[in-house]
């Protein structure tokens, strides 16, 4: 007993955090004052926004303000209470039948949060013992909802075919030698529409063609994509022009295109309403306020009254691509119709914490001349696949032609400057 | 049963909690009751079967038919056969604001609750007794929305970005200034969502090696962060200050499983008050736990903040406690503030360390701004600055 008491004394445990150090870059963020719309004043200076994921430019649009406020009158703020409990509104009733009749599917679910609405619909089909192929640049969101599934994780290459069909291979002849348990393994493929940590596309039609080949099912990721991809704006498989009913479940945050907080998840009622018992941002926390669901909806109207905003804002990004190219020093990553563009450097000067601080430069030098852009962050440690250090440039629909030409030629004067 | 005071020299007022314990009759009726549901269960799935009865729950697509099944068989029957016999007593939608009335919509079913049909009749004025609207917070009173319709013509609805990026508005520094300052504490970090703060920021406080002993009766968001982390977790009873006190001994004494080396860290879960039961958390001992065995405590005051202690600071002001006592004070917005997100708040180090490597930081967007108006005003009637004695 005098042993245990003196181990008891004698345990030390590690401090609770390990200290910052003071010019952590994430301490020094910029605070924006006034709403983050096209102009907006970062630490104190008038910039053009480039960095927010504002796409459609709905942040700052009157109507859906009006719809806001009237909704405000009607329910307050909060909603006090979770979906189960008398925190379901009509608001937010009417707003998953619009969504699911925009995506032309059967059922729709909101959540109220974006990063908890993919972390959440994974594991509630995926279970301990399944097997799910997700691709490599899959978003942080995408690797903890797996990571809480417990499932077996096979990661294949980006956008890579011939890597995913070779482990779909192996898998079968996996499956061959153990029938009884490969009849109850489910399969999935978890995939994003635009990537963020890339700026391309999944290539949707063979994915397709895989999934009927080896009976797996695809679980698409449509945040960047929705309301940018496709004629009328309904993401990635409008773009391929694929029956929405060959993916099994679309799910997408309502964070960048209709600028507003949550997320959703849309497909077969078959699918969508296993996700009501048993999705953990969706049962076990308050429903989304009822302005922003109103908000949602009425750029959801905006976005149908207005068909050719996904047009210019196609047109917008490929100027801005062909503008960016040829900058000494940095090379852009991402599809030409790609609304969040990257900048990478071109050569790495050895350590990452050098190249961060280089693009860091860059980026002062161009919001000191107006531009607001921001390096893309990622937490170093955590990420499974860690993509290299880069500058985010995101297009909107209300940066005029005159803007984008500025913004091309200061980045080009500050990489001149910063990186010769 | 009655819950005594165990230690009374902690507590500066009498701390009594009753639990009725069911009488025997009540619980044999509920076993029998669920057998019977389940035999039922049985009988019918036998039926739907062979053809015998309509099959109304949603099938598979046709061309997907040979597909692995999405869901076991097992796991659904309790969906299928008990929960939707009485189904129609969650979800039920309201239409106006959740106040101490609101507005129920009507909704009947044609067929045993498998679908629902709104009839399009609103019954008003029922009394709330269901949403958590502890300080009346969730009004519609112009006056004291003013405040908040002004940020909402200036701000619009969304952020569209993250926090590191350029989601970081002055909004978000005043609120958070004005919760460290209710609370007591150094400094706090504000979440846009209450579950997300606690997934995301458990796993960024400990790691493997790490120890986390959490209640019995934890929230699934403190069970999801506790698991998403990576760290060994061990369960106590419920409020039981000798199994947690034992547990303790035990990790200090025999270490980590296995290879018996030291633990990096102890790290103690536990909620202000429990939503299920509705039992407080007994902190002096905890803290006294705390103190001896160097552990370190999280503290979920998701209902007690608002709702508790004589000036609604939560539990640490209930038992007179010093807030400085733990190491992590978490709660979140949406209970008693009537508006929605989550804060964590305690020493400067600690919410530094957690702008840097908080999962939500970095990948999250950030709390809206007309709802961090709300907070702020909420707060500000609370702590009597906005010139009224309402607080």
């Amino acid at each position: 007993v005098q042993e245990k008491e003196e181990l008891i004394e004698e345990w030390q445990p590690e401090p609770l955090v390990p200290p910052v150090p003071k010019d952590h870059p994430a301490l020094n963020y910029n605070i924006v004052s006034g709403p983050p719309t096209h102009i907006i004043t970062v630490n104190g200076k008038e910039c053009i926004n480039f960095a927010s994921f504002n796409f459609l430019g709905l942040l700052d649009n009157e109507k859906v303000k009006t719809a806001a406020q009237a909704s405000l009158k009607k329910y307050g703020v909060g909603t006090c209470g979770p979906r189960g409990f008398y925190g379901t509104f009509d608001v937010h009733l009417e707003l998953e039948e619009r969504l699911a009749k925009f995506m032309k599917t059967e059922e729709a679910i909101i959540y109220s949060y974006g990063f908890a609405t993919i972390a959440s619909a994974i594991p509630a089909y995926s279970k301990r013992g399944d097997i799910v192929f997700v691709d490599e640049a899959a978003c942080f969101a995408i690797q903890k909802g797996l990571q809480a599934s417990r499932s077996n994780i096979k990661l294949f290459k980006h956008n890579d075919m011939a890597d995913l069909e070779q482990l779909l291979k192996e898998q079968e002849t996996e499956d061959q030698k153990n029938p009884r348990k490969a009849r109850v393994t489910r399969r999935f493929i978890v995939v994003e529409g635009l990537y963020m940590n890339t700026g391309d596309v999944c290539p949707l039609p063979e994915l397709i063609k895989l999934k009927y080949k080896y009976k797996v099912r695809i679980f698409l990721e449509e945040s960047l994509s929705f309301g940018v991809l496709g004629e009328h704006g309904r993401g990635i498989t409008e773009h391929f022009g694929i029956n929405i009913d060959d993916i099994d479940l679309i799910s997408a945050n309502m964070e960048n295109s209709l600028a507003s907080i949550g997320g959703f998840c849309c497909g077969r009622s078959f699918i969508i309403d296993h996700q009501r018992l048993s999705g953990q941002g969706y049962c076990f926390s308050a429903s989304l306020p009822p302005l922003l669901a109103a908000a949602a909806i009425e750029a959801l109207n905006i976005m149908e009254d207005n068909p050719d905003i996904f047009r210019t804002l196609r047109d917008k990004c490929e100027r801005i691509h062909k503008a960016l190219q040829g900058i000494s020093g940095l090379k852009v990553v991402g599809e030409s119709f790609s609304p969040a563009l990257h900048l990478q450097l071109e050569e790495s000067c050895g350590s990452r914490e050098n190249d961060v601080k280089l693009l860091k430069r860059v980026v002062d030098y161009c919001m000191n001349s107006g531009i607001a852009l921001t390096q893309a962050c990622y937490l170093e440690k955590e990420e499974k696949c860690l993509p290299p250090p880069s500058i985010r440039v995101v297009v909107t629909v209300e940066q005029t032609e005159q803007e984008l030409d500025k913004a091309a030629s200061l980045i080009k004067e500050a990489a001149q400057s910063v990186l010769n | 049963q009655k819950n005594g005071v165990s230690n009374g020299t902690l507590y500066k007022k009498t701390f009594i909690e009753h639990f009725e314990q069911a009488p025997m009759y009540v619980a044999v009726l509920t076993f029998l009751g669920f057998g019977v549901g389940t035999i039922f269960g049985y009988l019918r799935d036998f039926m739907r079967a062979w053809g015998l009865e309509k099959r109304h729950i949603a099938a598979e697509r046709e061309q997907q038919k040979d597909f692995v099944p999405l869901y076991q068989d097992f796991e659904n029957f309790y969906t299928r056969n008990l929960y939707m016999r009485i189904r129609d007593n969650w979800n039920r939608p309201i239409c106006s604001v959740p106040g101490p009335q609101f507005d129920l919509m009507e909704r009947v079913t044609d067929d045993y609750n498998w679908t629902f049909r709104f009839t399009g009749r609103i019954i008003k004025n029922v009394i709330n007794m269901g949403s958590y609207n502890y300080l009346g917070f969730a009004e519609t009173d112009v006056n004291a929305l003013k405040t908040v319709t002004i940020e909402l013509q200036k701000y619009g609805t969304g952020i569209c970005s993250t926090r590191q990026e350029m989601g970081t508005l002055d909004k978000h520094v005043e609120l958070e200034k004005l919760v460290a300052k209710f609370l007591g504490v150094e400094d706090a970090m504000v979440f846009g969502m209450g579950f997300a703060t606690n997934s995301m920021n458990i796993p960024a406080l400990v790691g493997k090696g790490c120890l986390i002993l959490s209640d019995e009766l934890n929230h699934t968001s403190l069970v999801l962060g506790a698991r998403l982390s990576g760290a060994t977790i061990r369960i106590f009873k419920h409020n039981n200050m000798q199994s947690l006190e034992k547990l303790l001994r035990d990790a200090i004494i025999y270490g980590q499983p296995r290879s018996h080396r030291a633990w990096r860290k102890i790290i103690i879960l536990v909620e202000g008050i429990y939503s299920m039961e509705g039992s407080i958390v007994r902190l002096p001992e905890i803290v006294s736990l705390k103190r001896k065995y160097k552990a370190y405590l999280y503290l979920d005051e998701a209902h007690s903040i608002g709702a508790v202690g004589a000036t609604g600071r939560g539990v640490v002001e209930y038992f007179g406690m010093n807030p400085d006592d733990v190491d992590v004070l978490m709660g979140t917005f949406t209970k008693s503030f009537g508006a929605a997100g989550g804060y964590i708040a305690g020493k400067k180090d600690l919410v530094d360390f957690l702008r840097t490597h908080s999962h939500s930081a970095v990948y999250a967007t950030s709390m809206c701004p007309p709802v961090a108006e709300q907070i702020i005003r909420a707060m500000k009637c609370l702590m009597g600055q906005d010139g009224t004695t309402q607080g």
